[in-house]
């Protein structure tokens, strides 16, 4: 079972949940579990999202494992120069 | 993602060398090809009519005496772009950007574009093109713009991300809040508290090449856009989707850069000229001048901050919080929220919140700029920290030490980080002989942290083994500050041969696999880990040629310092096989030897620097002069130092010229008044010191050299570290951005009543 950590702007989409229980084993899988059950994040999880795994942002890494234990938050996906 | 990237410390022979860049030749001497360098047989030239209003409705367009000029080829309007964007707002505000619809929303906005056989025609046809307007009101100003009063752009925004939904649209498109603790609380703590408000004005990336692009559209449907780009994978997915066109059909070259620092990672005048290319049936050519440069592609938010930081005597911060208010063109983005989360990073705070509100104005769409959105934000908290350091009386650096992030630490914008390099950076600014060098007279000095995520993505390589031995690189990150060269240093490092053996490439889009921008400091993070999954590929190519050759078992070969060996006592006796022996023979053990690798670059971990700065400050004119500059960053491992220190520099140049001088103006009719070098001042080397830099290098564990990206952080503390310089220069706070002459004078003035 993960905690997942969502971004203020997230929140209206997921009942104003500011963290929210998942059980998953990787980054699809627990972003497939939210989208079910708040459908409202299905647009914002196609490209809007990256996922912080212990500080490391992953933004496409989907298949990477989520460690017992760690800190897990969607964050926005930025942009950069 | 197969390939593990996981750092595994070793020592190097070609990585952390300086070698020449293999492009430098050609950029010297004039052979290198840039976006405007491009030519086809036939091809016609392109202007582009833009919006003289600052924000007008778009009642009529008659284009029939254009039309029909001799000379004239096509010409295009939104008709020739019809909307095929589905919904997706952001590829529609890519749209309206390139070619404006139902309303002009900025001075230089395209409204019309023309193909001729000559640059002559096209400016006539121009004038002949009628454009009726119903001009509307106009906001340029941030603040002006959150006004109750204020023109509202566009009656479909309504503030998100506020409780309860508005009623009414505003200029106000989004509210973001990040942090956590209670502020009121950390307040009440608090001994001293600082509070104050920051303005920051629009810049421009300068780039010193104008966008520039050849659209060739093919009777078949096909279609070819040599074009300078940070991105040219990007740029035929944003092209193809806004010309109905299939990808494969549309094939990228990009050329050369001469700089890009974000502003390259949007499509302006590319779309334009494949639609005339389209209409007229033949190749365009479309070079923005610099004043189109300047009206019309994508300069950096302008800026309205509030910052309240509270301490207890002894130095702890005990809250802290921001209000940013971002400007971002006329269409939503985020750029207020990057800044609201960048703004507190390098701090471990108990007790802190931010806020972002980003704002629609009448000013070209707003695009990255290095960093994009923290500079600013980096600007007010580093200045409030500084007179926070000098109302407890305690050394601004000490004071940084003592709430600086660590591992552990819960940032600002929410993750709890692993291992970061702030402390460090501050430590070594500490122990820096700049920090305790004597100032001379009207000097002041000043330092500032910055900090920024940095990102990596989707990735693509091709790495050839030649029959000589020498091997060709393809990539498709475009190489915007030495990545040739970092990425040759890398392939060498592999395959054991020389750096001068490898030759990088920038590939197009039809003959390597999707690749993202450049940006986000990816370049040399992204690509070298593809590179050392290709390398490794094609040595594992090798190690099964070698097999052959000896007609031993795959399991007996290994490979070690650039040479397949045979293992064991049974085959002990063999030479080892190089490169070139390998190669040599490859036609005859199975053909061409080649590794290829795809592959996400995740992890890529964020990014700190703290800069040091001495200004003099002329009290009688305000004029201002850079007396020394220091960098200190992590670079993870410095892959070509030189070229890492050139980024170090540079961001820092740029920063500079931001802080002191740059600055977009714009009149009472909403006119941008100064499209131009002669009046939006960049530094030249001539107004720059020597910048020095330290490089730190603490690997990233996520990478197998320990490559962070180093592009972008550089540019996050100057405008604070110089705004603390000339403060303590002049003894009074500046609070606007660029502190330029007049600024300062009218500061020193209003001090002395």
């Amino acid at each position: 079972m993960v905690d997942v950590k969502l971004w203020s702007g997230l929140r209206p989409l997921a009942d104003d949940q500011a963290v929210v229980q998942v059980e998953a084993r990787t980054i699809r899988e627990m972003l497939r579990k939210l989208e079910e059950r708040y459908p409202g994040l299905a647009a914002p999880i196609r490209g809007q999202v990256a996922v912080a795994i212990d500080g490391v942002i992953y933004r496409n890494d989907w298949s990477r494992e989520l460690p017992e234990g760690s800190e897990v938050m969607l964050v926005r996906r930025i942009a950069g120069g | 993602m197969s390939f593990d990237a996981a750092y595994q410390s070793k020592s190097f022979n070609s990585v952390g060398t300086r070698p020449l860049r293999p492009d430098g030749v050609d950029k010297v001497t004039g052979r290198a090809r840039y976006g405007a360098d491009f030519n086809m047989p036939g091809q016609l030239v392109a202007r582009v009519l833009r919006s003289p209003h600052a924000h007008a409705r778009i009642t009529g367009i008659n284009a029939a005496k254009a039309e029909a000029l001799k000379g004239v080829k096509a010409v295009v309007t939104a008709a020739d772009l019809p909307d095929q964007t589905d919904g997706d707002a952001a590829l529609f505000a890519i749209l309206d950007n390139c070619m404006a619809r139902e309303k002009a929303m900025y001075d230089g906005h395209a409204v019309a574009a023309v193909a001729a056989i000559d640059e002559k025609t096209a400016k006539a046809a121009l004038k002949l093109i009628e454009v009726e307007y119903e001009i509307l009101p106009h906001v340029v100003d941030v603040d002006a713009a959150c006004a109750d009063d204020a023109p509202v752009l566009n009656d479909t925004i309504f503030t998100q991300g506020v409780e309860p939904a508005p009623t009414q649209a505003s200029n106000v498109a989004n509210r973001a809040e990040f942090g956590h603790g209670d502020v009121d609380a950390g307040f009440a703590k608090a001994d001293v508290i600082v509070e104050r408000s920051y303005k920051t004005e629009q810049t421009h990336q300068g780039y010193i090449e104008p966008h520039a692009c050849v659209a060739s559209c093919n009777p078949d449907g096909t279609a070819e856009l040599w074009v300078c780009t940070q991105g040219h994978f990007v740029y035929r997915q944003n092209c193809a989707d806004l010309l109905g066109l299939d990808v494969s059909k549309l094939r990228v070259t990009s050329s050369e850069i001469g700089g890009g620092f974000g502003g390259k990672t949007h499509v302006w005048a590319e779309p334009v000229a494949l639609a005339l290319s389209r209409k007229a049936n033949r190749p365009v050519k479309l070079v923005m001048s610099r004043e189109e440069v300047f009206r019309a592609s994508g300069p950096t938010s302008a800026t309205s901050i509030d910052v309240k930081i509270g301490a207890t005597q002894d130095g702890k911060i005990t809250a802290a919080e921001a209000t940013l208010r971002y400007t971002s063109g006329p269409y939503p983005d985020m750029w207020a929220e990057l800044g609201a989360m960048t703004a507190f990073a390098p701090y471990d705070l108990e007790n802190v919140k931010t806020v972002g509100f980003e704002v629609v104005v009448n000013r070209p769409k707003v695009a990255a700029y290095r960093a994009p959105s923290a500079p600013m934000a980096a600007f007010a908290v580093e200045s409030a920290v500084d007179e926070l350091a000098q109302k407890i009386g305690m050394d601004t650096v000490d004071l940084r030490i003592k709430n600086v992030a660590k591992e552990g630490t819960k940032s600002s914008y929410g993750p709890v980080y692993g291992p970061i390099g702030i402390g460090p950076t501050l430590d070594a600014a500490k122990s820096h002989p700049h920090m305790s060098a004597p100032l001379g007279k009207n000097q002041g000095r000043g330092m500032a942290c910055g900090f920024w995520f940095n990102f990596g993505g989707q990735t693509c390589t091709d790495l050839n083994i030649n029959a000589d031995g020498t091997a060709t690189l393809a990539v498709g990150t475009v190489d915007v500050g030495g990545s040739r060269a970092s990425l040759s240093l890398i392939a060498a490092e592999e395959l054991g041969i020389a750096y001068e053996d490898i030759k990088a490439v920038i590939a197009d889009t039809a003959t390597l696999g999707y690749n993202d921008m450049t940006d986000g400091s990816r370049g040399t993070f992204s690509t070298s880990m593809a590179t050392i999954s290709a390398a490794r590929n094609a040595i594992e190519v090798m190690r099964q040629r070698a097999a052959t050759m000896w007609d031993i078992p795959l399991e007996d070969v290994y490979w070690e310092d650039g040479h397949a060996h045979a293992a064991g006592t049974k085959h002990g006796n063999r030479a080892p096989l190089s490169v070139k022996e390998i190669a040599a023979e490859a036609g005859n053990t199975g053909g061409p030897i080649a590794g290829h690798s795809e592959l996400v670059a995740d992890g890529a971990g964020v990014s700190f620097a703290t800069h040091i700065c001495d200004i003099e400050v002329d009290p009688e004119t305000g004029s201002t002069r850079v007396v020394r500059y220091t960098v200190i960053q992590d670079a993870g491992k410095a892959v070509h130092p030189a070229y890492v220190e050139g980024q170090y520099q540079g961001g820092a140049a740029q920063g500079i010229g931001w802080a002191l001088n740059e600055e977009y103006v714009y009149g009472e009719d909403g006119r941008l008044q100064n499209p131009g070098f002669l009046d939006y001042r960049i530094p030249v080397c001539s107004d720059l010191p020597m910048i020095d830099t330290q490089i730190l290098e603490i690997p990233n564990p996520n990478h197998p050299y320990g490559v962070r990206g180093v592009g972008e952080t550089s540019i996050v503390p100057p405008l604070a570290a110089i705004a603390n310089a000339v403060s303590n220069a002049v003894g009074v706070r500046m609070d606007h951005i660029p502190i330029s002459p007049p600024r300062i004078l009218a500061t020193l003035n209003a001090a002395q009543g």
